[in-house]
């Protein structure tokens, strides 16, 4: 084990892919010599690889994505970044409409073993047109797989899974994370899609969230436990697939669940598990099934505004009590 | 140039055959057993004949929202192809697809699409995938005057353009936009001049003469295959229906009409007369490949009209490699 940075971690998961199989190349704006990513992600593997498979490409997200759509149905495996989650705007027919569907609409004739990188999430004071959580809108696309790492630990072992998934990836980062360390296995691992991981026991109530959240639920753990209240928090680590039975375990142990994203409410991924769990879980429910999340407004610029937006400790802790 | 006798005999055959298979797809309609929608190749035949007569069989198209033409000049079969506008299980798409998504990759078709202009970027993907693969391979990507007026057009040209791509470009100029005159938005003359900003040669070519519009690809398929880079070939042509299904295409002026079809213009008519005035077929070998074609086809529209529906639980089928 070695701690390092989810930043070096999702490094070396892609450097060892590229090492293993010669069609893994990277593509996306600015990722190669002169600046190694706009989170310095891919830094030093356009001098390892050369700058054809550490490929930078004009500001066009439509075409990158298309770009790597086309490769992946021709024998490559692209793994394209777009600078920031909401330039993906930019690239929806691509990911949406061509990449999630050709398997279906071609009735099996072709595989996109393609893999979509981009950061999410704000707290960086960056605004309305580089903040944003938008991990529901392609939850709500067919044919897209979602992973949605959150520590170092994970994100190695997924994006080593993501490449060599048969189907289009959006693996989804968050720029908060990129500096928090873990302790990361030095062999080879790999994460199954498809399983979440408990990142902490407990018995009163279950809190399911992604990204930073996590980060903050398990600092809101630690001091709710001097108050006698023993949080399960668990990570889905992938949206799709998504790992309803460990959720599901969880409540049936605990009887109350707290969901937390950075997401605006309505219509988040938050929804979706809600809606699941009062589906499959709803004689183990013992109150109402809380959501934290942000406000359905754009994502501000000023500090005390983006603060007020993005859920904190006090309001998931808040969320906490309220059910306990 | 000087063009061989079994390539001229070619031309004509593949001009035909797509002529054949509209015409039987246009009845077929009339029996109203065909699904959805059409966007008949009628007229155009001889872009798709010239075009894939200049490729091997290892180079792939990406096709349009008006694709037939292009899957059955690449070499498509024809039973599967029809199956799949039924909505048959037998279809090429296991009839998830339809007309508008009509392919068969294993004859080099990367895709139709029903997005215009979503093609370019994924031309673009695989074009790049032939040059890192270090295939000879190259990719012809087929769209209409209205998708240069898309974003992707721009994106992509530019792309292909800066990294040398082994990439065709063929602008099926048909004049119309659905409803909208080219003219109406798109303030040159020719839809070929728009290349010049991104350093692509380019040319207008007749597309109702298949051996012009065969001469151009050769020329270009040649300087792609030889690391030179994309070309770009505007050929100008007319439909012989409407946009679609129920369009009768009252918004042409009659003259223009009457003009594109007149008898002296048909893509058949003219490269027939070609091909037997340079004594490359008689006109009695040509009516053998006509009754060839005939009847290759009427057995197709049989094999599809007596294939089975897909079950309808096949809808679940094919999102993911593995259910999940």
């Amino acid at each position: 084990m070695t701690e390092m940075t989810y930043r070096d971690a999702l490094k070396a998961g892609i450097r060892e892919e590229m090492l293993r199989d010669e069609r893994v190349f990277l593509l996306g704006e600015d990722i190669a010599l002169n600046w190694g990513g706009a989170f310095k992600v891919t830094k030093g593997l356009a001098e390892e690889f050369g700058e054809e498979r550490v490929r930078d490409t004009p500001i066009s997200e439509n075409t990158i994505a298309g770009a790597a759509v086309g490769a992946a149905i021709t024998g490559m495996k692209p793994v394209a970044e777009i600078m920031f989650g909401d330039l993906i705007a930019l690239a929806m027919d691509q990911v949406c409409n061509q990449a999630a569907k050709m398997r279906y609409m071609f009735g099996g004739q072709t595989s996109v073993p393609l893999v979509l990188r981009t950061p999410f999430g704000g707290g960086k004071n960056i605004a309305s047109h580089h903040s944003q959580s938008l991990e529901a809108w392609f939850m709500h696309t067919p044919g897209l797989k979602i992973a949605v790492p959150a520590f170092a630990s994970d994100v190695k072992g997924l994006i080593k899974t993501a490449i060599r998934d048969p189907d289009p990836v959006l693996f989804a980062e968050h720029k908060l994370v990129y500096d928090k360390k873990e302790e990361v296995p030095d062999d080879e691992y790999l994460i199954p899609f498809g399983q979440a991981k408990i990142r902490r026991e407990g018995a009163d109530v279950t809190l399911w969230g992604t990204f930073i959240m996590l980060h903050k639920a398990l600092e809101v753990a630690n001091e709710l436990e001097k108050e006698g209240i023993s949080v399960e928090i668990i990570d889905p680590r992938t949206l799709v697939p998504l790992d309803t039975k460990t959720l599901i375990d969880s409540v049936k142990k605990t009887g109350r669940l707290v969901l937390v994203t950075e997401e605006t409410k309505t219509g988040a991924t938050t929804a979706e598990v809600a809606a699941i769990v009062q589906e499959e879980a709803f004689d183990w429910l013992d109150a109402p099934i809380k959501r934290v999340n942000a406000p359905d407004t754009p994502v501000p610029f000023s500090p005390p505004l983006e603060d007020y937006f993005i859920p904190d400790n006090k309001r998931i802790a808040q969320a906490i009590r309220d059910i306990v | 140039m000087a063009v061989e006798k079994k390539i001229l005999k070619e031309l004509y055959t593949r001009t035909l055959k797509i002529r054949l298979f509209e015409e039987k797809v246009w009845d077929l309609f009339g029996e109203n057993i065909v699904p959805g929608t059409l966007h008949l190749y009628l007229g155009q035949e001889g872009v798709a004949a010239g075009v894939t007569t200049a490729l091997k069989d290892s180079d792939w198209i990406q096709s349009s929202h008006r694709g037939h033409g292009h899957v059955i000049a690449k070499g498509a079969d024809m039973n599967a192809a029809l199956a799949e506008l039924l909505g048959k299980k037998t279809g090429s798409c296991k009839g998830k697809g339809g007309s508008m998504h009509i392919t068969q990759f294993n004859v080099g078709v990367l895709g139709a699409t029903g997005v215009v202009a979503s093609g370019l970027p994924i031309a673009v993907g695989a074009a790049l995938s032939c040059q890192m693969r270090k295939t000879d391979d190259v990719v012809v990507c087929f769209f209409g005057d209205g998708a240069s007026n898309n974003g992707t057009f721009g994106e992509s040209l530019n792309m292909s353009a800066i990294w040398k791509l082994p990439l065709v470009w063929i602008v099926e100029n048909n004049f119309y936009a659905m409803g909208t005159p080219i003219k109406m938005t798109c303030p040159s003359a020719t839809v070929a001049q728009r290349a010049e900003g991104y350093c692509i040669p380019s040319q207008v070519v007749d597309g109702n003469n298949a051996l012009a519009v065969y001469e151009a690809t050769v020329e270009a398929v040649k300087t792609a295959r030889e690391g030179g880079g994309p070309t770009l070939i505007e050929c100008q042509t007319y439909r012989m229906k409407g946009h679609s299904r129920f369009d009768p295409a009252k918004y042409r002026p009659q003259e223009e009409a009457d003009y594109w079809l007149s008898p002296e213009k048909d893509a058949v008519h003219v490269i027939k007369k070609i091909v037997l005035e340079q004594g490359a077929m008689t006109e009695k070998e040509a009516e053998k490949i006509r009754s060839t074609l005939q009847k290759e086809v009427d057995k197709a529209a049989e094999f599809a009209k007596k294939s089975e529906q897909p079950a309808p639980e096949e809808t679940l089928d094919d999102v993911y490699a593995e259910a999940i």
